[in-house]
């Protein structure tokens, strides 16, 4: 299908007045790019309802974004570009269902009718209001039919709007192999028939801890990359955050919505400083915290309290609690191990995770003594379920290290070499061990 | 709404040496899985259980085998064909199945154009 012209120009989404008539072609890319940012999820989502297929949705989206260069260039930039786009693209796909039968004859995607709820007022052709249909999008895309990687895969393509190649990038696999799995993944949606729609009340705790996986999972993927010179990948941890402030935005009294923002937040407040300037991994007590990002620590515990405040906390929340002790601590030595050792007592409870019992684990051992914490390690090195996790024979070896064991910390600063494939985190780990390997 | 077919897959083992009111309480709930799905708002088309995978014989092209095509654990012993409204409530009615010795797998029955 190639870009419509100029000439489908929405009559009603006109230039705004005094943007000026003039070839401005460079403002209206910047604008174009703006637009892909901002409103790609809003405009496909909206688009998606009309055209009935995710597919369709997507190639008069893309359509939309090129004829919208072409048309702000010359017309100037309209004064709402998500409405704009989004009447375009939706007039394409009309056209197109229109004109094309064997695209009429596609299983078409399960739409309910636009219930009430904010902004999905009134709302279809003709009344100017557009349904805000990005929460259906994203509760499709991480519905639990659909395997984790292509929950995640078709949240970045079609939630994020990046293309196949930027997500095949990310998650270290061939563009042909993220290209299957995103093509499976819409034909399980139309085929199995997987409503376009939000989760009724009952399912939604469930159905929302998917999406909120998803999301945490796209920052943790950036946060330490899974491969590769940098330790940070700036691209998925800033995605990651615009996806949780959009789901705040539009569930603003979910507490787990709440809790993850102020999770990422948190601890995005530290990127800048994890890593020395030759790129060299700095821990937690080496940070230099007069370069923590204040106001996203300050925005971040704002919605932790809020997160706590309705009782029974969930994991996001208690997790960004614990985030929270640590940037608010004025420094290392300062930092409030007991309370953060009862929070994860609160965390093992809402979330029966071993990862979390590592977690806890350490924090037991800045607590309580480095013994304390290799007792708890020990117990999960037999429990099994964490074997081949990296950081569990990095955080033993830590703790072997502090008590001056220095042939098993060795070992097991080895053994976290073999799992770890992130450049930094590996010369961080190398150099640990040189300093406990006896020396000759 | 659409047509799914719910795949019984059970334990054949557990059947062979279930005791006779096991296998009571199995036909019971099948009984009353009937109605179940109507108070979902679903319905089921048709519904049948398949004798064990010993009494199976497999043909390929024209060779003619004893047994079933592949051995497994878990075997298909029978299975509904339902209607409902979507993904959402074809999972609901799977959750619904008995399936004490197993497990159920919900496959949407393929539509084709101009049938």
């Amino acid at each position: 299908m190639t870009g419509s012209t100029a000439g489908d120009l929405p009559a009603d989404a006109g230039p705004s007045p005094g943007s000026g008539a003039g070839k401005d072609r460079p403002a209206a890319a910047d604008a174009v790019a703006d637009a892909h940012r901002r409103e790609w999820a809003f405009v496909l989502a909206a688009t998606a309802r009309v055209a009935g297929d995710l597919d369709l949705a997507e190639e008069c989206v893309q359509d939309a974004y090129v004829s919208a260069l072409e048309a702000w260039s010359q017309q100037g930039v309209p004064r709402n570009p998500g409405a704009w786009l989004t009447t375009t693209a939706r007039r394409r796909a009309i056209d197109l269902l229109r004109r094309d039968t064997t695209l009429r004859r596609k299983l078409p995607l399960l739409v309910e009718p636009a219930g009430p709820g904010p902004g999905a007022a009134a709302g279809e052709e003709g009344s100017g209001v557009i349904p805000d249909d990005r929460l259906r999008l994203i509760f499709t895309c991480c519905h639990p039919a659909l395997a984790r990687e292509a929950q995640v895969a078709l949240t970045l393509r079609l939630v994020c709007g990046l293309s196949t190649a930027e997500i095949a990038q990310a998650f270290l696999v061939s563009e042909p192999t993220m290209a299957a799995r995103v093509t499976r993944a819409k034909k399980k949606i139309s085929g199995a028939r997987i409503a376009y729609r939000v989760p009724a009340a009952p399912e939604l705790p469930d159905r929302l801890d998917a999406v909120l996986t998803v999301v945490h999972l796209l920052y943790t993927t950036g946060h330490t990359a899974p491969g590769g010179g940098h330790l940070v990948r700036d691209d998925l941890v800033d995605r990651a955050i615009g996806l949780a402030r959009m789901l705040r935005l539009l569930m603003p009294d979910e507490p787990e919505v709440r809790g993850l923002l102020a999770l990422l937040l948190l601890t995005d407040a530290r990127r800048a400083t994890r890593c020395a300037p030759d790129g060299r991994l700095l821990l937690l007590e080496e940070q230099d915290r007069s370069q923590w990002d204040r106001p996203a620590i300050d925005e971040g515990t704002a919605m932790v309290r809020a997160a706590l405040r309705g009782g029974r906390p969930g994991r996001f929340a208690l997790q960004a609690a614990i985030a929270a002790l640590h940037a608010r601590a004025p420094a290392y030595q300062d930092t409030d191990w007991r309370q953060i050792l009862r929070l994860y007592d609160l965390l093992g409870r809402a979330w029966i995770s071993p990862v979390v019992a590592l977690n806890r684990a350490v924090a037991l051992a800045m607590a309580d003594g480095p013994e304390a914490g290799l007792a708890a390690i020990s117990d999960l090195e037999h429990d099994g379920r964490l074997a081949g996790y990296r950081y569990l024979p990095a955080a033993k070896a830590d703790l072997l290290r502090r008590l001056g064991r220095a042939d098993e910390a060795a070992q097991a600063y080895r053994c976290a070499l073999e799992l770890t494939a992130n450049q930094p985190e590996r010369d961080f780990l190398t150099h640990r061990l040189a300093e406990v390997e006896p020396s000759g | 709404m659409a047509e799914y077919l719910i795949l019984i897959n059970e334990d054949e083992s557990s059947y062979a040496t279930a005791s006779p009111e096991v296998l009571q309480e199995v036909m019971e709930a099948h009984n009353r899985f009937a109605k179940q799905v109507e108070e979902t708002g679903g319905s089921i088309v048709s519904g049948r259980a398949l004798q064990p995978t010993t009494t199976a014989t497999s043909v390929r092209g024209d060779v003619v085998t004893d047994g079933p095509f592949a051995e497994t654990k878990e075997a298909l012993g029978g299975f509904y064909l339902v209607e409902a409204r979507d993904l959402d409530h074809a999972l609901e009615i799977g959750k619904l199945c008995p399936a004490r010795f197993g497990g159920v797998e919900v496959r949407p029955i393929m539509v084709f154009d101009g049938m």
